[in-house]
């Protein structure tokens, strides 16, 4: 995975150490800081390694091209896995997801070569729960023109 | 042959335990480009209150597939893996899955639809822990084309 906007230490390390938003400074509406994924052939072999999904469609062209589709495509499930650091960066405590569900738009088609994919996130806070102190952080998730993610929410619990 | 819309409702019984390594959830968490030292290093995940290195919200698909796959290949679901699409997926944490956590997993189907000749197939794993607590639920959408 190769994180376009955070890829030197010290902005990573500032992502760690920021002030944790709380329920009660969030608003519906905030604006959550987004970020662009770049996704290469190598990042779809790693994650298939790391799930044990290694269906075809994900590592081989001639395979994916004789099922229909342009290239070979990225995991589901490696684009889910991703674009929730938006979320996560965001909270301060990836462990504070308690919900998160997406649905699959679009293939993200990764060509060979350095230029791989670009998915572009963004996020806005788009309700809040008193009882449970959990926000519903939306999620958009784009390749070129294509929308690859709907319905995209993460239910993060916060302090 | 096509997909057999009987076998909604069924239940498989659930599989041997999966032991949950903190390596494992390290090699995941670089995979999705999860930087947070929580996934990673032990002393981190501590000072911030949790037992032991944890999950990404997301680590949970790995059981899962596992899991879904006893139905996913039963000849008998009538499913040609050649033709399935994710179409959603969905994680209800209970808790944060934790390294040494032993898992186990209980398969639902939980509805067969078919419109336009196409299958759509919603499934959930069910994920407890060794004291028979619930730890996640993961739901999942599939949708097989249908021919031509």
């Amino acid at each position: 995975m190769t994180d376009e906007t955070q890829s030197d230490q010290t902005q990573v390390d500032q992502t760690q150490t920021h002030d944790r938003p709380t329920y009660d400074t969030v608003a519906v509406g905030d604006v959550l800081p987004g970020r662009s994924f770049t996704l290469r052939r190598a990042d779809l072999v790693r994650y298939a390694g790391a799930s044990g999904d290694f269906n075809p469609i994900h590592w081989n062209p001639r395979f994916a091209t004789e099922v229909g589709l342009p290239d070979v495509i990225a995991h589901g499930m490696l684009t889910m896995g991703t674009v929730v650091s938006v979320a996560t960066d965001w909270c301060g405590d990836s462990a504070a997801v308690v919900e998160y569900g997406t649905r699959f738009t679009k293939p993200v088609v990764v060509p060979d070569g350095e230029a791989g994919a670009v998915v572009a996130v963004a996020g806005v806070v788009a309700a809040k729960d008193d009882d449970r102190r959990v926000v519903r952080i939306d999620l958009t998730a784009t390749c070129g023109d294509d929308k690859v993610l709907g319905r995209t929410q993460v239910f993060v619990r916060l302090p | 042959m096509g997909v057999d819309t009987s076998m909604a409702g069924r239940v498989y019984p659930p599989g041997p335990a999966y032991q949950v390594g903190r390596e494992k959830l390290a090699e995941f968490a670089t995979a999705v480009g999860a930087t947070d030292p929580v996934h990673h290093d032990l002393a981190a995940a501590r000072a911030r209150g949790y037992a032991d290195v944890v999950a990404p919200p997301t680590f949970a698909v790995v059981l899962a597939q596992r899991s879904e796959r006893q139905y996913i290949a039963d000849p008998a679901a009538g499913i040609d893996y050649s033709r399935v699409v994710h179409g959603e997926e969905k994680f209800v944490h209970h808790r944060p899955i934790v390294a040494g956590d032993e898992l186990v997993t209980t398969l639902h189907v939980d509805s067969i639809r078919q419109a336009g000749g196409h299958s759509m197939i919603t499934t959930r794993v069910e994920i407890t822990d060794a004291a028979g607590a619930a730890v996640t639920s993961v739901s999942s959408t599939i949708v097989v084309r249908g021919e031509g």
